[in-house]
């Protein structure tokens, strides 16, 4: 039965594109009918997610290497796929064209650390992991740095990364439900916890494999329409990523001349121009963070355990980059469209009197309702609240100097709006914009379902079934697998709904956190047969603790930040790219407590040559104890 | 010792391998973008060219990389006697 589904995957997911399409049709069929949008919102929410856990409930498993690792069967180009998924976050799909909006160039410091890190995966851990054959990181940790010990350090730093991350998607599960189908914030994460919940529980890694390929389907249908019309509106083509060229040109042309907006911005903030959102060190440290936080990330390393061979694993990491290409290469497109909408449309208009301000584009008002875009520093609810606003502006000394044109200092826009808004910018009916919802919601659930996942293996595989209790059954241990996923699940949304919403930063950290304890680690184990027990362990806690109290330190108790005032940097270190202080103090302790200590065994040697090859079978099973000897 | 050398031998080369996709890797990840500024007086496209290598170009390179590299350790693997039996 499972290889007559793996042989029709292809039929399946085109059956389920298709359908996908005929019920945004359907929708938009009720929408001319008069059915209100907040209906068509719930529609959109509740049925994608009655399709994921109607997915996950089909997938449910009662066998061990299923649930951790899919039974080991999902061909190269649907892993690619549901890697994507399990790779783009809330943080990708809504915030990242935001980012590009505001920073410009600076901005794509994170286009270029999400993917290259890709290049790193693939050459460097992915093969050598799935030949060893391990369910978890922290498996493949254990059999080479001499056991347990290594292996909690290891679970330590997954957990830590892993549930800040995933923190940052509950909340951005809750925003998607708030802002587009009003549901308050703390039902919208509880509601996406249940979707998670019914996907992951019942089928672990097997269900999660199968629903993230189609949330992915979801998602990049809903990311690309909504631009690819307006740039059809604007420019003739419908290929966004090649038309906004000429559209770059003409922002670059207004940054420099029209007097509403040269003043502020000119040639020295363009978006083209680089370097004035951050400064070098920063924009290529927070690159390089991002790049070896990728290939230490477990959540993205652990979906390359599910390929049917070490071939599989590597064209597999191919087609995750392919399909998450498809999505940066469209963000800086949505950011350019977005910002010469607001050049062209919105700012420089008359604002002097009421009737002015009402012309303004009505999705202004639609955000501004919502806190999302301010005018003249206050919410832009309605035009009596924006002209009432302008009306009492004051100057330095205090005196009422009423605004007449709107200028571009005087206008603000949340960087979640950019993606959110183009829908309502292109004019589309609202089941488009429902249909920007649902994608949204299926990258912040399907990187949720990944993160989750790792966690609850990281404690039932590596802590109850390795640590505690080595001889419990089958039956046992899903059990608690299942118990800790419901348990992870509901500590993580108690703490995103209490904790502040500002917590999107939290998954930024989440790389350097995961690059400074982990990545020496894997890659010298691997490439540096030297690399001891002892070298790794102390390596590993270095890079853990110095990355931690950078963050820490300069967030949140005061500690300057390093390089600040020399010709590296005016600024000082920003604490987003803290693996930049992590990743060489691992490494450098890592090094040098492996020459102080003696070498490895003949046999842990010998083991390191079996995992270079792919020829030879995995080296961690059921049947044999870990490390296979 | 027949099978040690080959064993030496694609290791050899899937560490030359390893820092080619590496030099690769650095040049479209950072060296290219340390020019960005006089790239950006060359238009390419409709795009300054050193915003287009870091929004399109660079990721190109890195997906084609990656294939690139995938096929090539395959065939490594296989002239080595090192692939995984079927």
């Amino acid at each position: 039965m499972q290889d007559a589904f793996v042989a029709n995957l292809g039929k399946i997911y085109t059956f389920y594109t298709g359908g996908f399409l005929g019920f945004v049709i359907v929708l938009a069929i009720l929408e001319q009918l008069g059915v209100p949008g907040y209906i068509l919102g719930y529609l959109f929410v509740l049925l994608t997610i009655a399709v994921y856990a109607g997915i996950g409930y089909i997938s449910r498993t009662a066998q061990v290497s299923e649930y951790y690792v899919a039974g080991r069967r999902v061909p190269a180009f649907y892993n690619g796929m549901a890697t994507a998924a399990d790779w783009m976050s809330a943080a990708s799909f809504i915030g990242m064209a935001g980012s590009l909006y505001a920073q410009g160039y600076d901005g794509l410091a994170f286009i270029l650390g999400w993917t290259g890190g890709y290049v790193l995966v693939a050459v460097l851990v992915a093969p050598y992991l799935r030949k060893f054959g391990a369910y978890t990181v922290p498996d493949f940790l254990a059999a080479r740095y001499g056991g347990n010990f290594a292996r909690l350090v290891g679970v330590v730093i997954l957990v830590s990364c892993s549930f800040i991350y995933l923190m940052g998607q509950l909340t951005g599960t809750g925003l998607v439900m708030a802002r587009l189908i009003g549901i308050p914030f703390e039902y919208g994460v509880f509601v996406g916890l249940l979707g998670i919940l019914v996907c992951s529980m019942l089928g672990g890694m097997r269900a999660v494999t199968w629903t993230q390929v189609a949330q992915y389907i979801v998602l990049i249908i809903a990311y690309l329409i909504p631009v690819v019309i307006l740039s059809t509106q604007k420019t003739g083509v419908p290929v966004p990523q090649l038309t906004y060229g000429s559209i770059l040109a003409e922002i670059t042309n207004l940054e420099r001349t029209a007097e509403y907006i040269a003043p502020y911005v000119g040639a020295a903030k363009g978006h083209a121009t680089p370097f004035w959102f951050r400064d070098p060190l920063n924009y290529f440290g927070l690159i390089l963070c991002l790049m070896v936080g990728t290939a230490s990330l477990p959540h993205v390393i652990m979906r390359y355990f599910t390929t049917p061979s070490v071939r599989d694993a590597r064209k597999s990491v191919g087609w995750s980059l392919l399909f998450i290409f498809i999505l940066y290469f469209t963000a800086p497109a949505y950011a350019v469209f977005a910002k010469y909408e607001v050049f062209t449309n919105v700012l420089g208009k008359d604002i002097s009197t009421l009737q002015a301000v009402a012309a303004l584009p009505s999705w202004v008002f639609t955000y501004g309702k919502i806190g999302l875009v301010k005018i003249c520093g206050a919410n832009a609810a309605s035009p009596e609240a924006v002209f009432a606003a302008c009306q009492g502006v004051k100057d330095a000394a205090g005196n009422l100097t009423p605004v007449t044109t709107l200028t571009f200092n005087r206008f603000s826009i949340a960087p979640d709006t950019v993606v959110l808004a183009t829908p309502e910018i292109a004019g589309l009916p609202y089941v488009i914009a429902g249909l920007v919802a649902a994608g949204g919601l299926a990258a912040a659930l399907s990187t949720a379902d990944g993160l989750l996942l790792a966690i609850a293996n990281a404690l039932s595989h590596d802590i109850y079934y390795k640590m505690i209790d080595a001889r419990a059954s089958t039956a046992r241990r899903l059990i608690v697998a299942r118990l800790l996923l419901i348990l992870v699940a509901l500590v993580a949304a108690y703490t995103a709904i209490t904790l502040p919403q500002g917590i999107l930063i939290f998954v930024s950290w989440a790389f350097s956190v995961a690059a400074s304890g982990l990545f020496p680690a894997l890659v010298l184990g691997v490439f540096w047969k030297r690399c001891t027990s002892a070298g790794a362990i102390f390596g590993m806690i270095a890079g853990y603790a110095t990355c931690l109290y950078y963050m820490f330190g300069t967030e949140y108790y005061g500690v300057p930040k390093w390089f600040a005032g020399t010709w590296l940097t005016q600024q000082g270190l920003n604490n987003i790219a803290s693996g930049m202080v992590g990743i060489p103090v691992a490494f450098f302790v890592t090094i040098v407590v492996s020459l102080l200590t003696k070498a490895p065994s003949k046999e842990m040697q010998d083991f390191i040559d079996q995992i270079r090859v792919p020829k030879g079978g995995e080296l961690m099973s059921e049947a044999k104890p870990v490390g296979g000897h | 010792m027949q099978p040690s050398t080959r064993a030496e031998e694609h290791w050899r080369r899937t560490r030359g391998l390893m820092i080619v996709s590496m030099i690769i890797w650095f040049i479209f990840g950072f060296a290219i973008h340390f020019f960005v500024e006089p790239l950006n007086r060359i238009t390419f496209l409709g795009f300054p060219l050193g915003f287009y290598m870091a929004a399109q170009g660079s990721l190109i390179v890195f997906v084609v990389q990656i294939f690139w590299f995938a096929w090539k350790q395959n065939k490594i693997d296989e002239e080595c006697g090192m692939a995984e039996e079927e």
